[in-house]
Formats: C-alpha cells, sequence, structure tokens
C-alpha cells in the first residue's frame, strides 16, 4: 500500500442543460473548457501546470480525437499541462478521477484533474450507411464511367443522417428498453418511480436555494442553474406522464422517471493529501476505494444496468463496511427504477443468496441518505459528466459530515458496466 | 467607443459646425500610466520645497514656472500688453503653495496660473498644493485655505481640451515620500475623469510610490464580473495585485474569466449572505496560504429605482443590504485580527459612493441613501483605524460610461453626460484608477476621503 493519499480538494461543472437548450451550439470541448476555466478561477491555477488531465466523452466527433487535450490548450491552464481521454461509456466521469487518484497514489503526479463532458447537442451525425458506402466507391473510382456508375448508387433516402441513439450494438434494445425489462422483473412501481424522482427534484431545488452549488457550479452561456430541475413537479403531476418505455398497461417509465438528453461538463481536482494540505486547499474527501463491475446481459442473464448491485457489495466487503455504516449514498438515476430495482436485488434474499454468494439479503439504503442533493433524474445526465458530479457533490458533503464520514457511489453504465467507489471526509 | 455626439463632431460638418454654436467639443483623455508629453512646470511660495522634493523622488525634472507680473509683460501690435507665454506647451503646473498663509499671496497663484491656462497642452494638469484648513491657526490663514478650494473649482470650470485641476491638501508634517502617490496620480492619466476636487493627504511613513505598488498584496474587489468592477480588478493587477474576484454565482461565466485573464481567483459569492465575510477570508487563506487581506474594494451595487411615491419594501432593502448593510457587516468581520485571511494592518477599505448620494439624484432615494451611507463608513472607520495603519476612502462616481447609464433614456442621458467640465462621461477605468491610488501602500496618508470621479460634474459640488 502506498502512503500517499489522493484526496478531492474541490470541483466544478457548467449547469446542466436539456438536449437544444442554451448549450445547442456550444460544442463538447467548449463545455470541456468552461468546466476547467472555473475550477482554475476558483484555484487560482491560471498559468499553472498540473500534472494531468483525464476527461472523457461518451459522444463524440472524429475530430475530437484529442478532446481533452485540445481543452487544456483552449483553457486557463498552462500549455504544458498534459491530457488523456478516457472512456467507459457513463463510468467516464469517475473512472477519469480513479485515474488521476491512482496516478497520484503511485506518485506519478501530486495534482490532476478528472472529469467528463457530454453534449447530446453536439452528437455526432453519422453519414447513413448506404451514403457512406457509395462515397467511398465514389472515392475508389479511377475512370470517369466508374465515377458516373458510383454516383447512380446515391438515393434520395441517404442525404438523411444517422442521428445518435443510445443503443446497446449486441441487443439493439435502447438502454430504456433495457431498463424497462428490469423494472418488470423486480415489479417496481409507477408511483414508487414518480416518487424517487419527485424527491430528486425536490432535493435539488433546496441545495440550491441553500447555496450549496456556490463553489461547484460556475454560469455558463447565461445558464446560472440546472435548466432540467423543476422545482415545483410533484408526484400528481409526474403520475399525468405517459409511458416511453416498456409495453402495455404495465409500463411504467416516463420522460419525468428517466433522465434526459443533456449538455454539460464537470471536473473535480485531485491532489495527493500533503500537496494539498501545503497549498492549504480544502481537503474535503480521500479516495478510498473503487471496483467496476460488469454483467452478462447479452444473453438476458442479468439486467443492463445492474452491474453497481454487484459492485457495492463487493466494494465495501472488502473495506469492511455495510451499507448502515454510510452517511451518503449516491446512486446515479439514470432512471428511477435503476436505482429501485437495485435497491430491491439487495433486499431480496434469493438474489443475493444466488448471485451474490452471500447468506441473505445485503441490506436497505435510509431514503434520508440517499440522493440527498438530488441526482441525475433533476441535475441531467451528460453522460461523462455524471461521475465527477457526483464525485465533488459527495466530497463537499462527507467534510461538512465531518472526518470518518464515509459516503458510496455507484455509477451504472452501458455495456453492462457500473462503477462504485468508497469516499471518506476528511 | 464613440457615441453619436462624438462622432458627428469628428465629422467634416461637426467640426465646422461645433464651435460656431457652442455644442460642447470633447477631446480623448488621456489615461493609464501615462504622464504628459510635455514638462511639468514647478511653481513654488518661497520657503516652500514638498513638492520640489516629491517629484525628485519620482524622478521628474521640473521645468521653469512662467510668471504674468505686470513688468513682465510685453505690448502686442496694437500696443495692449500682454503676458507671458510658454515657449512650448507644458504637460502640468505644479504649484506649491504649502508655506501660505496670507490672503495677499494668492496674487502669486494668479500670476503662475495665467500662462498656464492657454500654455498646458490637452489632458494637461494643474496641480495646487495648499495647508489642509484645519491646520490654520488664525483666521487668515483658514480663509486663504479655503480660498484655494474656491479658485481651484472656479478654474475648473474654465479649462478645457481634458485640462484638470486639482487641489491637494497637506496636513502638518506630510513628508515628500508621503505625496508622492498624489502627485503621480494627478499627473499622469489615471486621474483623467478626477476634476475640480480637494482631499487631504496625512503624515505617513511610507516610501515612495512605484508603478508595481501591488505587487506581492492580496486585493478582494466585489462585484468584478464586469463593468467597473473587472476594470478595478486589472488595475489592481497591472500594479502587481493577486486579485480575489467576487461576484454573484451567477455572473460566474465572466467572474471566472476576469480572474483567469489577471492569474487571479474566482469566489462566487452573494455578499448579503451572513458568512460572505467568513467565506472571503477563507478564500484569501486557501488561495495563499499564510497571506492576510491587503484590501478589500466593496465595488458591488445594484438599482432598484423608483421615485418613492411607488417605492416599496422590497426595492428599498434590496439596494440597502447590498450596497450598504452587506459592506458594513463584512469589513466588521474582516477587521478581526485574529481572522486567518483578515485584513492586514496596514491595509486598505474602499467603498464606492455615487455623485446620487452627495447631490440627490430622482428616482434614487434607496440608492442616493445606500451611497450616502458610504460616505459615513469612510468617515466613521477612517479615524478607528488609523492607529492600525488601515485607510478607509470611497469613490464617488458621476456619469460613467457602463450598462447602468446605457439605460437611461437618450435625453437625459445627453444631458448627464455633457454636463461637467470635460463635457464626457467618465470611463470605468477612471473609477478604477482612482481606487488603484488608495489601494497604493505610499498612499497611507490619504484616509477618510471621498474623491469624485466626475468630470467635476455640474450638480453635487
Amino acid at each position: 500500500m502506498s502512503d500517499r493519499t489522493a484526496v478531492i480538494v474541490g470541483g466544478n461543472r457548467t449547469p446542466f442543460a436539456k438536449i437544444g437548450g442554451p448549450y445547442a451550439h456550444a460544442s463538447s470541448r467548449d463545455l470541456l473548457i468552461a468546466a476547467i476555466d472555473g475550477l482554475v478561477a476558483r484555484f487560482g491555477l491560471a498559468g499553472e501546470t498540473v500534472g494531468e488531465v483525464a476527461a472523457g466523452a461518451v459522444l463524440r466527433h472524429t475530430r475530437d480525437f484529442n478532446l481533452t487535450r485540445e481543452a487544456v490548450l483552449g483553457s486557463a491552464l498552462a500549455p504544458e499541462t498534459p491530457a488523456v481521454d478516457l472512456a467507459q461509456a457513463c463510468a467516464t466521469g469517475f473512472e477519469t478521477v480513479t485515474y488521476v487518484a491512482n496516478k497520484i497514489r503511485a506518485g506519478q503526479v501530486d495534482v490532476g484533474i478528472a472529469g467528463g463532458v457530454d453534449s447530446a447537442s453536439d452528437a455526432p451525425m453519422a453519414a447513413n450507411e448506404g451514403l457512406r458506402r457509395a462515397l467511398l466507391r465514389l472515392n475508389a473510382a479511377r475512370t470517369l464511367q466508374d465515377r458516373l456508375l458510383a454516383l447512380t448508387a446515391l438515393r434520395p433516402g441517404h442525404v438523411v443522417p444517422e442521428a445518435p441513439v443510445v443503443r446497446e450494438p449486441r441487443t439493439g434494445l435502447s438502454m430504456g428498453e433495457h431498463q424497462a425489462v428490469t423494472t418488470k422483473a423486480w415489479r417496481i412501481t409507477r408511483e414508487a418511480q414518480d416518487e424517487l424522482a419527485a424527491a430528486s427534484h425536490h432535493n435539488l431545488a433546496a441545495t440550491w436555494a441553500s447555496g450549496f452549488f456556490d463553489d461547484l457550479v460556475t454560469a455558463y452561456l447565461g445558464l446560472a442553474t440546472d435548466g432540467l430541475l423543476r422545482a415545483d413537479t410533484s408526484t400528481q403531476k409526474l403520475a399525468k406522464l405517459p409511458p416511453v418505455f416498456g409495453d402495455g398497461p404495465e409500463a411504467t417509465m416516463t420522460a419525468g422517471n428517466s433522465t434526459a438528453l443533456t449538455d454539460g461538463a464537470a471536473v473535480v481536482l485531485v491532489a495527493e493529501e500533503g500537496y494539498a494540505r501545503r497549498r492549504n486547499w480544502p481537503v474535503l474527501a480521500r479516495i478510498v476505494d473503487v471496483e467496476v463491475a460488469a454483467v452478462d446481459f447479452v444473453s438476458g442473464a442479468e439486467g443492463l444496468l445492474m452491474a453497481p448491485a454487484y459492485a457495492v457489495p463487493k466494494l465495501l466487503d472488502r473495506q469492511g463496511l455495510g451499507l448502515g455504516d454510510l452517511t451518503y449514498v449516491e446512486i446515479h438515476e439514470a432512471f428511477a427504477a435503476t436505482v429501485l430495482s437495485i435497491l430491491a436485488a439487495w433486499s431480496d434474499d434469493e438474489f443475493c443468496r444466488t448471485r451474490l454468494g452471500r447468506e441473505g439479503a445485503y441490506g436497505t439504503v435510509d431514503r434520508d441518505r440517499l440522493n440527498v442533493t438530488g441526482s441525475s433524474l433533476a441535475t441531467g445526465h451528460p453522460f461523462a459528466a455524471t461521475g465527477a458530479r457526483i464525485a465533488a457533490t459527495l466530497a463537499k458533503l462527507l467534510h461538512r459530515s465531518g472526518p470518518g464520514s464515509r459516503g458510496l457511489l455507484s455509477i451504472c453504465a452501458a455495456g453492462g458496466q457500473g462503477v462504485a467507489a468508497v469516499l471518506e471526509g476528511m | 467607443m464613440p457615441d453619436l455626439f462624438e462622432t458627428f463632431l469628428t465629422s467634416p460638418l461637426g467640426k465646422a459646425l461645433a464651435p460656431k454654436v457652442g455644442l460642447p467639443q470633447p477631446v480623448t483623455l488621456r489615461r493609464g500610466r501615462v504622464l504628459p508629453s510635455g514638462g511639468i512646470a514647478l511653481a513654488s511660495l518661497p520657503g516652500a520645497g514638498l513638492a520640489a522634493e516629491a517629484l525628485r523622488l519620482l524622478e521628474i525634472v521640473p521645468v521653469p514656472a512662467v510668471r504674468d507680473d505686470p513688468e513682465a509683460r510685453v505690448p502686442d501690435a496694437e500696443g495692449r500688453p500682454k503676458p507671458p507665454r510658454y515657449e512650448e506647451r507644458i504637460g502640468a503646473l505644479v504649484i506649491d503653495a504649502s508655506t501660505l498663509t496670507r490672503i495677499d499671496e494668492l496674487e502669486h497663484l494668479r500670476a503662475w496660473l495665467r500662462p498656464a491656462v492657454r500654455g498646458v497642452q490637452p489632458s494637461g494638469r494643474i496641480v495646487l498644493v495648499a495647508p489642509e484648513p484645519e491646520s490654520a491657526d488664525g483666521v487668515e490663514k483658514r480663509a486663504v485655505f479655503h480660498a484655494v478650494d474656491g479658485l481651484n473649482r472656479s478654474l475648473g470650470k474654465e479649462l478645457r481640451h481634458g485640462v484638470t485641476t486639482n487641489l491637494v491638501y497637506v496636513a502638518p508634517g506630510v513628508t515628500a515620500a508621503a505625496l508622492t502617490s498624489t502627485l503621480l496620480f494627478l499627473l499622469e492619466g489615471r486621474s483623467a475623469f478626477v476634476d475640480g476636487q480637494s482631499w487631504r493627504v496625512g503624515p505617513a511613513d511610507v516610501a515612495a510610490t512605484s508603478a508595481r505598488a501591488l505587487a506581492g498584496l492580496v486585493v478582494v474587489v466585489t462585484g468584478a464580473a464586469r463593468g467597473i468592477g473587472a476594470r478595478i480588478a486589472e488595475v489592481a493587477a497591472r500594479d502587481g495585485a493577486h486579485v480575489v474576484a467576487v461576484d454573484v454565482p451567477q455572473a460566474g461565466e465572466g467572474l471566472a474569466e476576469v480572474a483567469n485573464t489577471l492569474r487571479g481567483s474566482a469566489l462566487q459569492l452573494d455578499i448579503t449572505a451572513p458568512d460572505a465575510a467568513a467565506r472571503i477570508a477563507a478564500h484569501v487563506a486557501q488561495t495563499l496560504p499564510g497571506r492576510r487581506l491587503h484590501a478589500i474594494v466593496h465595488n458591488a451595487g445594484i438599482t432598484r429605482d423608483k421615485l418613492l411615491a411607488n417605492m416599496d419594501e422590497s426595492r428599498w432593502a434590496a439596494v440597502l443590504e447590498v450596497n450598504l448593510a452587506a459592506q458594513v457587516r463584512i469589513n466588521d468581520a474582516l477587521l478581526d485580527a485574529a481572522l486567518p485571511g483578515g485584513l492586514a494592518d496596514g491595509g486598505r477599505i474602499v467603498g464606492v459612493s455615487s455623485t446620487s448620494g452627495i447631490a440627490g439624484n430622482r428616482g434614487q432615494t434607496n440608492y442616493g441613501a445606500s451611497k450616502a451611507g458610504v460616505v459615513g463608513v469612510v468617515r466613521y472607520l477612517a479615524p478607528r483605524l488609523a492607529d492600525r495603519g488601515i485607510t478607509v476612502n470611497a469613490v464617488a462616481p458621476g456619469f460613467i460610461e457602463t450598462d447602468m447609464t446605457a439605460a437611461i433614456p437618450p435625453v437625459s442621458r445627453e444631458i448627464f453626460r455633457r454636463t461637467n467640465s470635460l463635457q464626457q462621461g467618465g470611463q470605468p477605468v477612471d473609477v478604477a484608477e482612482t481606487i488603484g491610488y488608495f489601494l497604493d501602500p505610499a498612499s497611507a496618508g490619504v484616509t477618510g476621503q471621498v474623491i469624485r470621479v466626475c468630470g467635476q460634474n455640474l450638480v453635487g459640488a
């Protein structure tokens, strides 16, 4: 074990905005620059070289092949600051934190910035497959005749680009369709989902009103709070929305209890504890341990978004902790039903025996400790930004609770993966 | 950016027409840390050596001043006696009248000033140095010390082409070094929009001023995301300060840009929050470990204009809370000598008042009250913090070209803009430069002062 401790010092994000909203014309790079620059301003790092900046994006153009480095060059950081792009779908925003924390523990850097960005508005539109083939053939044609022949292959329908969808390549199902199967299997009710969604909005609204985000968010393009937040929503209002995923009378997942496509970026400042203390930075929380799990969703053996149900017990066991030892629990709300399915699984004797290899039910999470400042349903979910958003928020909450308080975060990701981490307040 | 009126004036038609119909003809003022290109003429009453020594410390070699004595006049072609003229236009005339005692000695001032009125170059300077009235030990002394103020104010209204005149009252015991920051500020373009004003310099044990006066010092500026606040931050950073830029979270994007551009840091904060001062101090302690604050500039302010007949309690309270109550609380907390990141001894508190608070302004009873209140803060705190070497001063801007004044209806705006001796609105940087002068460690002798940055506005003295 290294005697070097990686700690979260602070964070910054843009307010999150609905697709096509205030950030409609901002690129992923613009958003990432905004998040970095806000952090740089908060800590007076302009012109400084930090050890490394790690970030990523789920939806990305080919032109963004070096997204993070390009963002660093556009930011107020010294141009000598190295950068890396990482990707683990929706877990990207925390996997980058893990990467920087591990480099700090290994003594390779003293300080780094980790985060992620996604812009559903800046998503690449792929050339439709027919057009792509026709153009490739045209390009390869050597004679005029061949070229003309290639052109005749073009059809009016080819000019329609393929819009991005969050679809699993191996099943052809969207994330919502996958979750609908899991939701049904765990018999998660519409009411329970709407209740969780309403709580997310109410918690986030109260957190904004308290000034908690004064040092976690920097306004961008005229947006100063999260654009998806509906402070006045209620279970009654949410109950009126029509289902969008699942079939028939048992369909329970609506636009209100599912995350919307979102634009935004988030970063956290991670440092070696001694380094942070020498600079008199606030030492909010240490990154204790991280576990990534993956499930076989392709065969249907497990739900696509259920990996955190496996990652968390393994992680907590390794740390000698139980759910009851946690002051705060952050379970990313991809869908309200995702959170509820995971919680249901942990309360289920059979699941815990057969899938987790335990003697019985794993345990329950007190709702007063769950997503207390609101989560992705209210805040929005720019895929790769969510991990950094949660990490900064949880670190600040734990710092307020005092040294030794422990928090858990978990994020499900495409491909049947999920990351879980334990942070400890300092 | 020139306004419509200035665009007209610089057109061929405007150039031909303006002098004939008596339209104001504003000039582009000299700004920044720039001395006049012409010589600095120095005239001293017998026995007065303060200004000469201050100029020497500033490494400025003065040129002789021309005097209009009757025997020096020469008849012109028609036999009328003409006062002597400067061979070359001067950049400034400094008159050291610090040994003034009698009314008849004012004749010296007239004699030196008469050739200078036409002999000083555009954006030139008249600087008068006289004893402060409170130091007078006889009625004639007190009378003559005050008389210089009336001379200064009247002269300001006669000078054209961006030439300003200001009066420095020196207290007994003021050293030349303690005068350097004031003298250099007045001579340089930094004081472009300060005209017809008088203020006091007291004794202080300081070294002469320098261009990087704030090197290594931490300066907090509230309302720093844009406008005047952003310029204050820029000026402080130019002079060497590490700037902590403070503004509300809604202004965060501009704030981050200001902070990053100036290599400072940003603090998103509503100054009316109960823990505002604690968070400012914590940010200073965090960003610059072990350091205390050199200065806080209370620039953040809002307007909620309504005639009193239509004024409700929320408009009233919002303005008084942001513009006045918040800074009273913040000062109080930052003055705790035990607070890490609090205000250092030898530090600076600067408020932003307004000519609306001094002269009053229709529709601004709430704003006028808050801005006059800032003067009260200065008057109360300055003598009480003197033993800690902390100075407390304010600027009172007149018509400054900002988003706030751009919202005034065009006709009223044009009237406000032109009714001052410089016949134009001031720039945000003019307010910032005056604040920068207060922040200078060499300005330790300047406390309890409210300096108007108004181009000698016709209203409000």
